[in-house]
């Protein structure tokens, strides 16, 4: 296995993944400045799936690029998060599941930005001020609905209840990390999941949200094995390029 | 200060239109000129937010990442050409709100041209080659028109329709020179967008009931028929250069006018778009309106927060 392909999958297919979920809400926001907003994010993330998965294909050194490790790969070679694959439902539910990853993201390109590899360390430097805007956007958002109305905080609280499963899986970490990190490849993960409990919590007490005390843990997009939501998305996504194979576009 | 009479306001206001002197918010305007203004403003913002539909209808399914980001880039850029007109709006008095319930209530118009399906990926070639290209034939004159914060916002707007049109040639270019399966692809959007991209520029002259008094007003720079000539003779040479075929018998160039003739419109087809009877009317406004309603609750929310957050600082 090649450990750096690997990783460079992960990162790539969050991206490419969220972006994705994203990009279903434009022409449909609560408010035209949200659409826009929301457009902007979907954007950004998409430019760091094509950052990332460029980068896996030249490490890989196969001849893949970016966008046949993007549109031709099977389910089980999806590398994301369960989080980022599951579905928009309300606005509430897209900006608490935009938010648990943002937080989460800001803190890895924070360590990734110190990277030996310099392309990991340039990508996440650029991802990194994008992430910060994302951060502060959804953080505001989730305080608005959490502290707006009676009903803006009970939709937000039942979200925040539905997706806090996924989160565990943000800290997982095997031989693919104990391999890039002992080679001296990405810093130490470690703190990194105190470090984002501390930063969500604050913003959800502000939001006076409570904490969901299930700990269940749901796992396994790391390894491939994906939620029912990525088939469909993956239709969608690969339309084009398993209709008409080997075109330019 | 003595009042000035409605003639005199008539007068100086008619002397700086005639001296091509822009209209600003706080100047005195006849009401005629604010409402057509309002309707005309406010129809383009809501032409560009029901616009948006067509075109994100594939960006789900856009053939690779570049072409997925260009598109988002495009719709959302057109997301803000609604904000800019809505805000032109409401310099004239206009309340954003209440346009858009018209808009959803169906006795605001939006442009026809977006209630035609978007059946293939070659349909986003066609939309930003053919539909682009014709607003930018309406809007470039705007760039001049008499009201100020209109002409300004449309500044930025053609620029990056310019922008729009040109990817949606290069969506075009490379479907033309690509598999004859592409080639169709492109062929079968041209075939399906060529008319209705004529029927933008409205009504022939004689039916415009809007453009002789636009004119004079110089909201309006030229007439639909000027503006649809100007469209075809602009585009027919784009076709041909790639190897597209446009839909209609009768084109041809004219070596005496130096325009081409072209066929006539199907005009029972334009006024039953108009009237709400096109192929996705019903969807584009049952969109925008559950938009609307699924939303209600994220801005009451937002609303009720920045009052407390209000109070909370007050107190």
């Amino acid at each position: 296995m090649n450990a750096l392909f690997e990783y460079l999958v992960r990162l790539g297919d969050d991206s490419l993944i969220i972006g994705h979920r994203l990009s279903e809400w434009c022409g449909h926001g609560p408010i035209l400045e949200e659409d826009i907003a929301m457009t902007n994010l979907s954007l950004d993330f998409i430019g760091q799936a094509t950052s990332f998965l460029k980068y896996a294909g030249e490490v890989e050194g196969k001849g893949r690029t970016e966008d046949d490790l993007a549109y031709l790969r099977f389910d089980r070679d999806y590398r994301n998060l369960l989080l980022v694959e599951q579905p928009n439902g309300d606005f509430g539910m897209t900006i608490v599941r935009q938010f648990l990853f943002d937080a989460y993201r800001k803190l890895l390109f924070e360590r990734l930005i110190h990277s030996k590899d310099e392309t990991i360390a340039a990508i996440a430097a650029k991802s990194l001020k994008e992430t910060k805007y994302h951060l502060k956007h959804s953080s505001e958002w989730v305080i608005r609905l959490g502290d707006g109305t009676e009903e803006s905080h009970q939709r937000v609280q039942d979200s925040l209840d539905t997706l806090w499963r996924y989160t565990s899986e943000l800290f997982y970490a095997d031989e693919v990390d104990e391999k890039l990190v002992k080679d001296g490849v990405i810093p130490s993960m470690e703190g990194l999941e105190s470090a984002w409990k501390a930063s969500v919590n604050e913003v959800l007490a502000e939001a006076t949200l409570k904490v969901p005390d299930n700990n269940w843990k749901h796992e396994g997009g790391r390894k491939g094995m994906h939620s029912e939501h990525l088939g469909y998305i993956l239709a969608e996504l690969q339309y084009m390029q398993r209709a008409y194979p080997g075109l330019e576009w | 200060m003595k009042e000035l009479d409605i003639a005199t306001l008539q007068k100086r206001f008619q002397e700086k239109i005639d001296n091509d002197i822009k209209i600003e918010p706080r100047d005195w305007m006849p009401d005629d000129y604010r409402k057509t203004l309002i309707r005309q403003i406010s129809q383009h913002a809501h032409s560009e937010v029901v616009g948006m539909l067509p075109e994100g209808n594939w960006i789900t399914r856009a053939p690779n990442l570049r072409r997925k980001a260009v598109l988002l880039a495009k719709v959302q850029d057109e997301a803000g050409h609604g904000l800019y007109l809505y805000s032109a709006a409401e310099t004239l008095g206009a309340d954003r709100e209440e346009t858009i319930d018209d808009l959803h209530s169906g006795v605001a118009k939006y442009s026809s041209i977006f209630n035609y399906p978007t059946v293939s990926w070659a349909d986003m070639g066609a939309i930003g080659w053919l539909v682009d290209g014709a607003a930018i034939m309406n809007q470039v004159p705007l760039c001049r028109c008499s009201y100020g914060p209109y002409a300004r916002a449309m500044v930025r707007v053609c620029k990056e329709e310019s922008f729009h049109q040109r990817q949606g040639f290069e969506i075009m270019t490379t479907l033309a020179n690509g598999s004859p399966e592409q080639k169709a692809m492109a062929q079968d959007a041209l075939n399906r967008f060529w008319w209705p991209s004529l029927m933008m520029f409205g009504p022939n002259d004689a039916e415009s009931k809007h453009t002789e008094q636009s004119m004079r007003w110089k909201i309006k720079r030229h007439t639909n028929d000027e503006l649809r000539q100007m469209f075809v003779d602009a585009t027919v040479p784009q076709a041909e250069l790639i190897g597209l075929t446009v839909p209609d018998k009768d084109l041809k160039w004219n070596e005496e006018t130096g325009h081409y003739d072209f066929g006539e419109i199907n005009w029972d087809e334009f006024w039953e778009v108009v009237k709400g009877n096109g192929p996705c009317n019903k969807d584009r406004i049952d969109t925008r309106r559950k938009a609307k309603e699924n939303g209600a609750w994220v801005r009451e929310a937002a609303n009720a927060y920045a009052e407390k957050r209000n109070k909370r600082k007050a107190s």
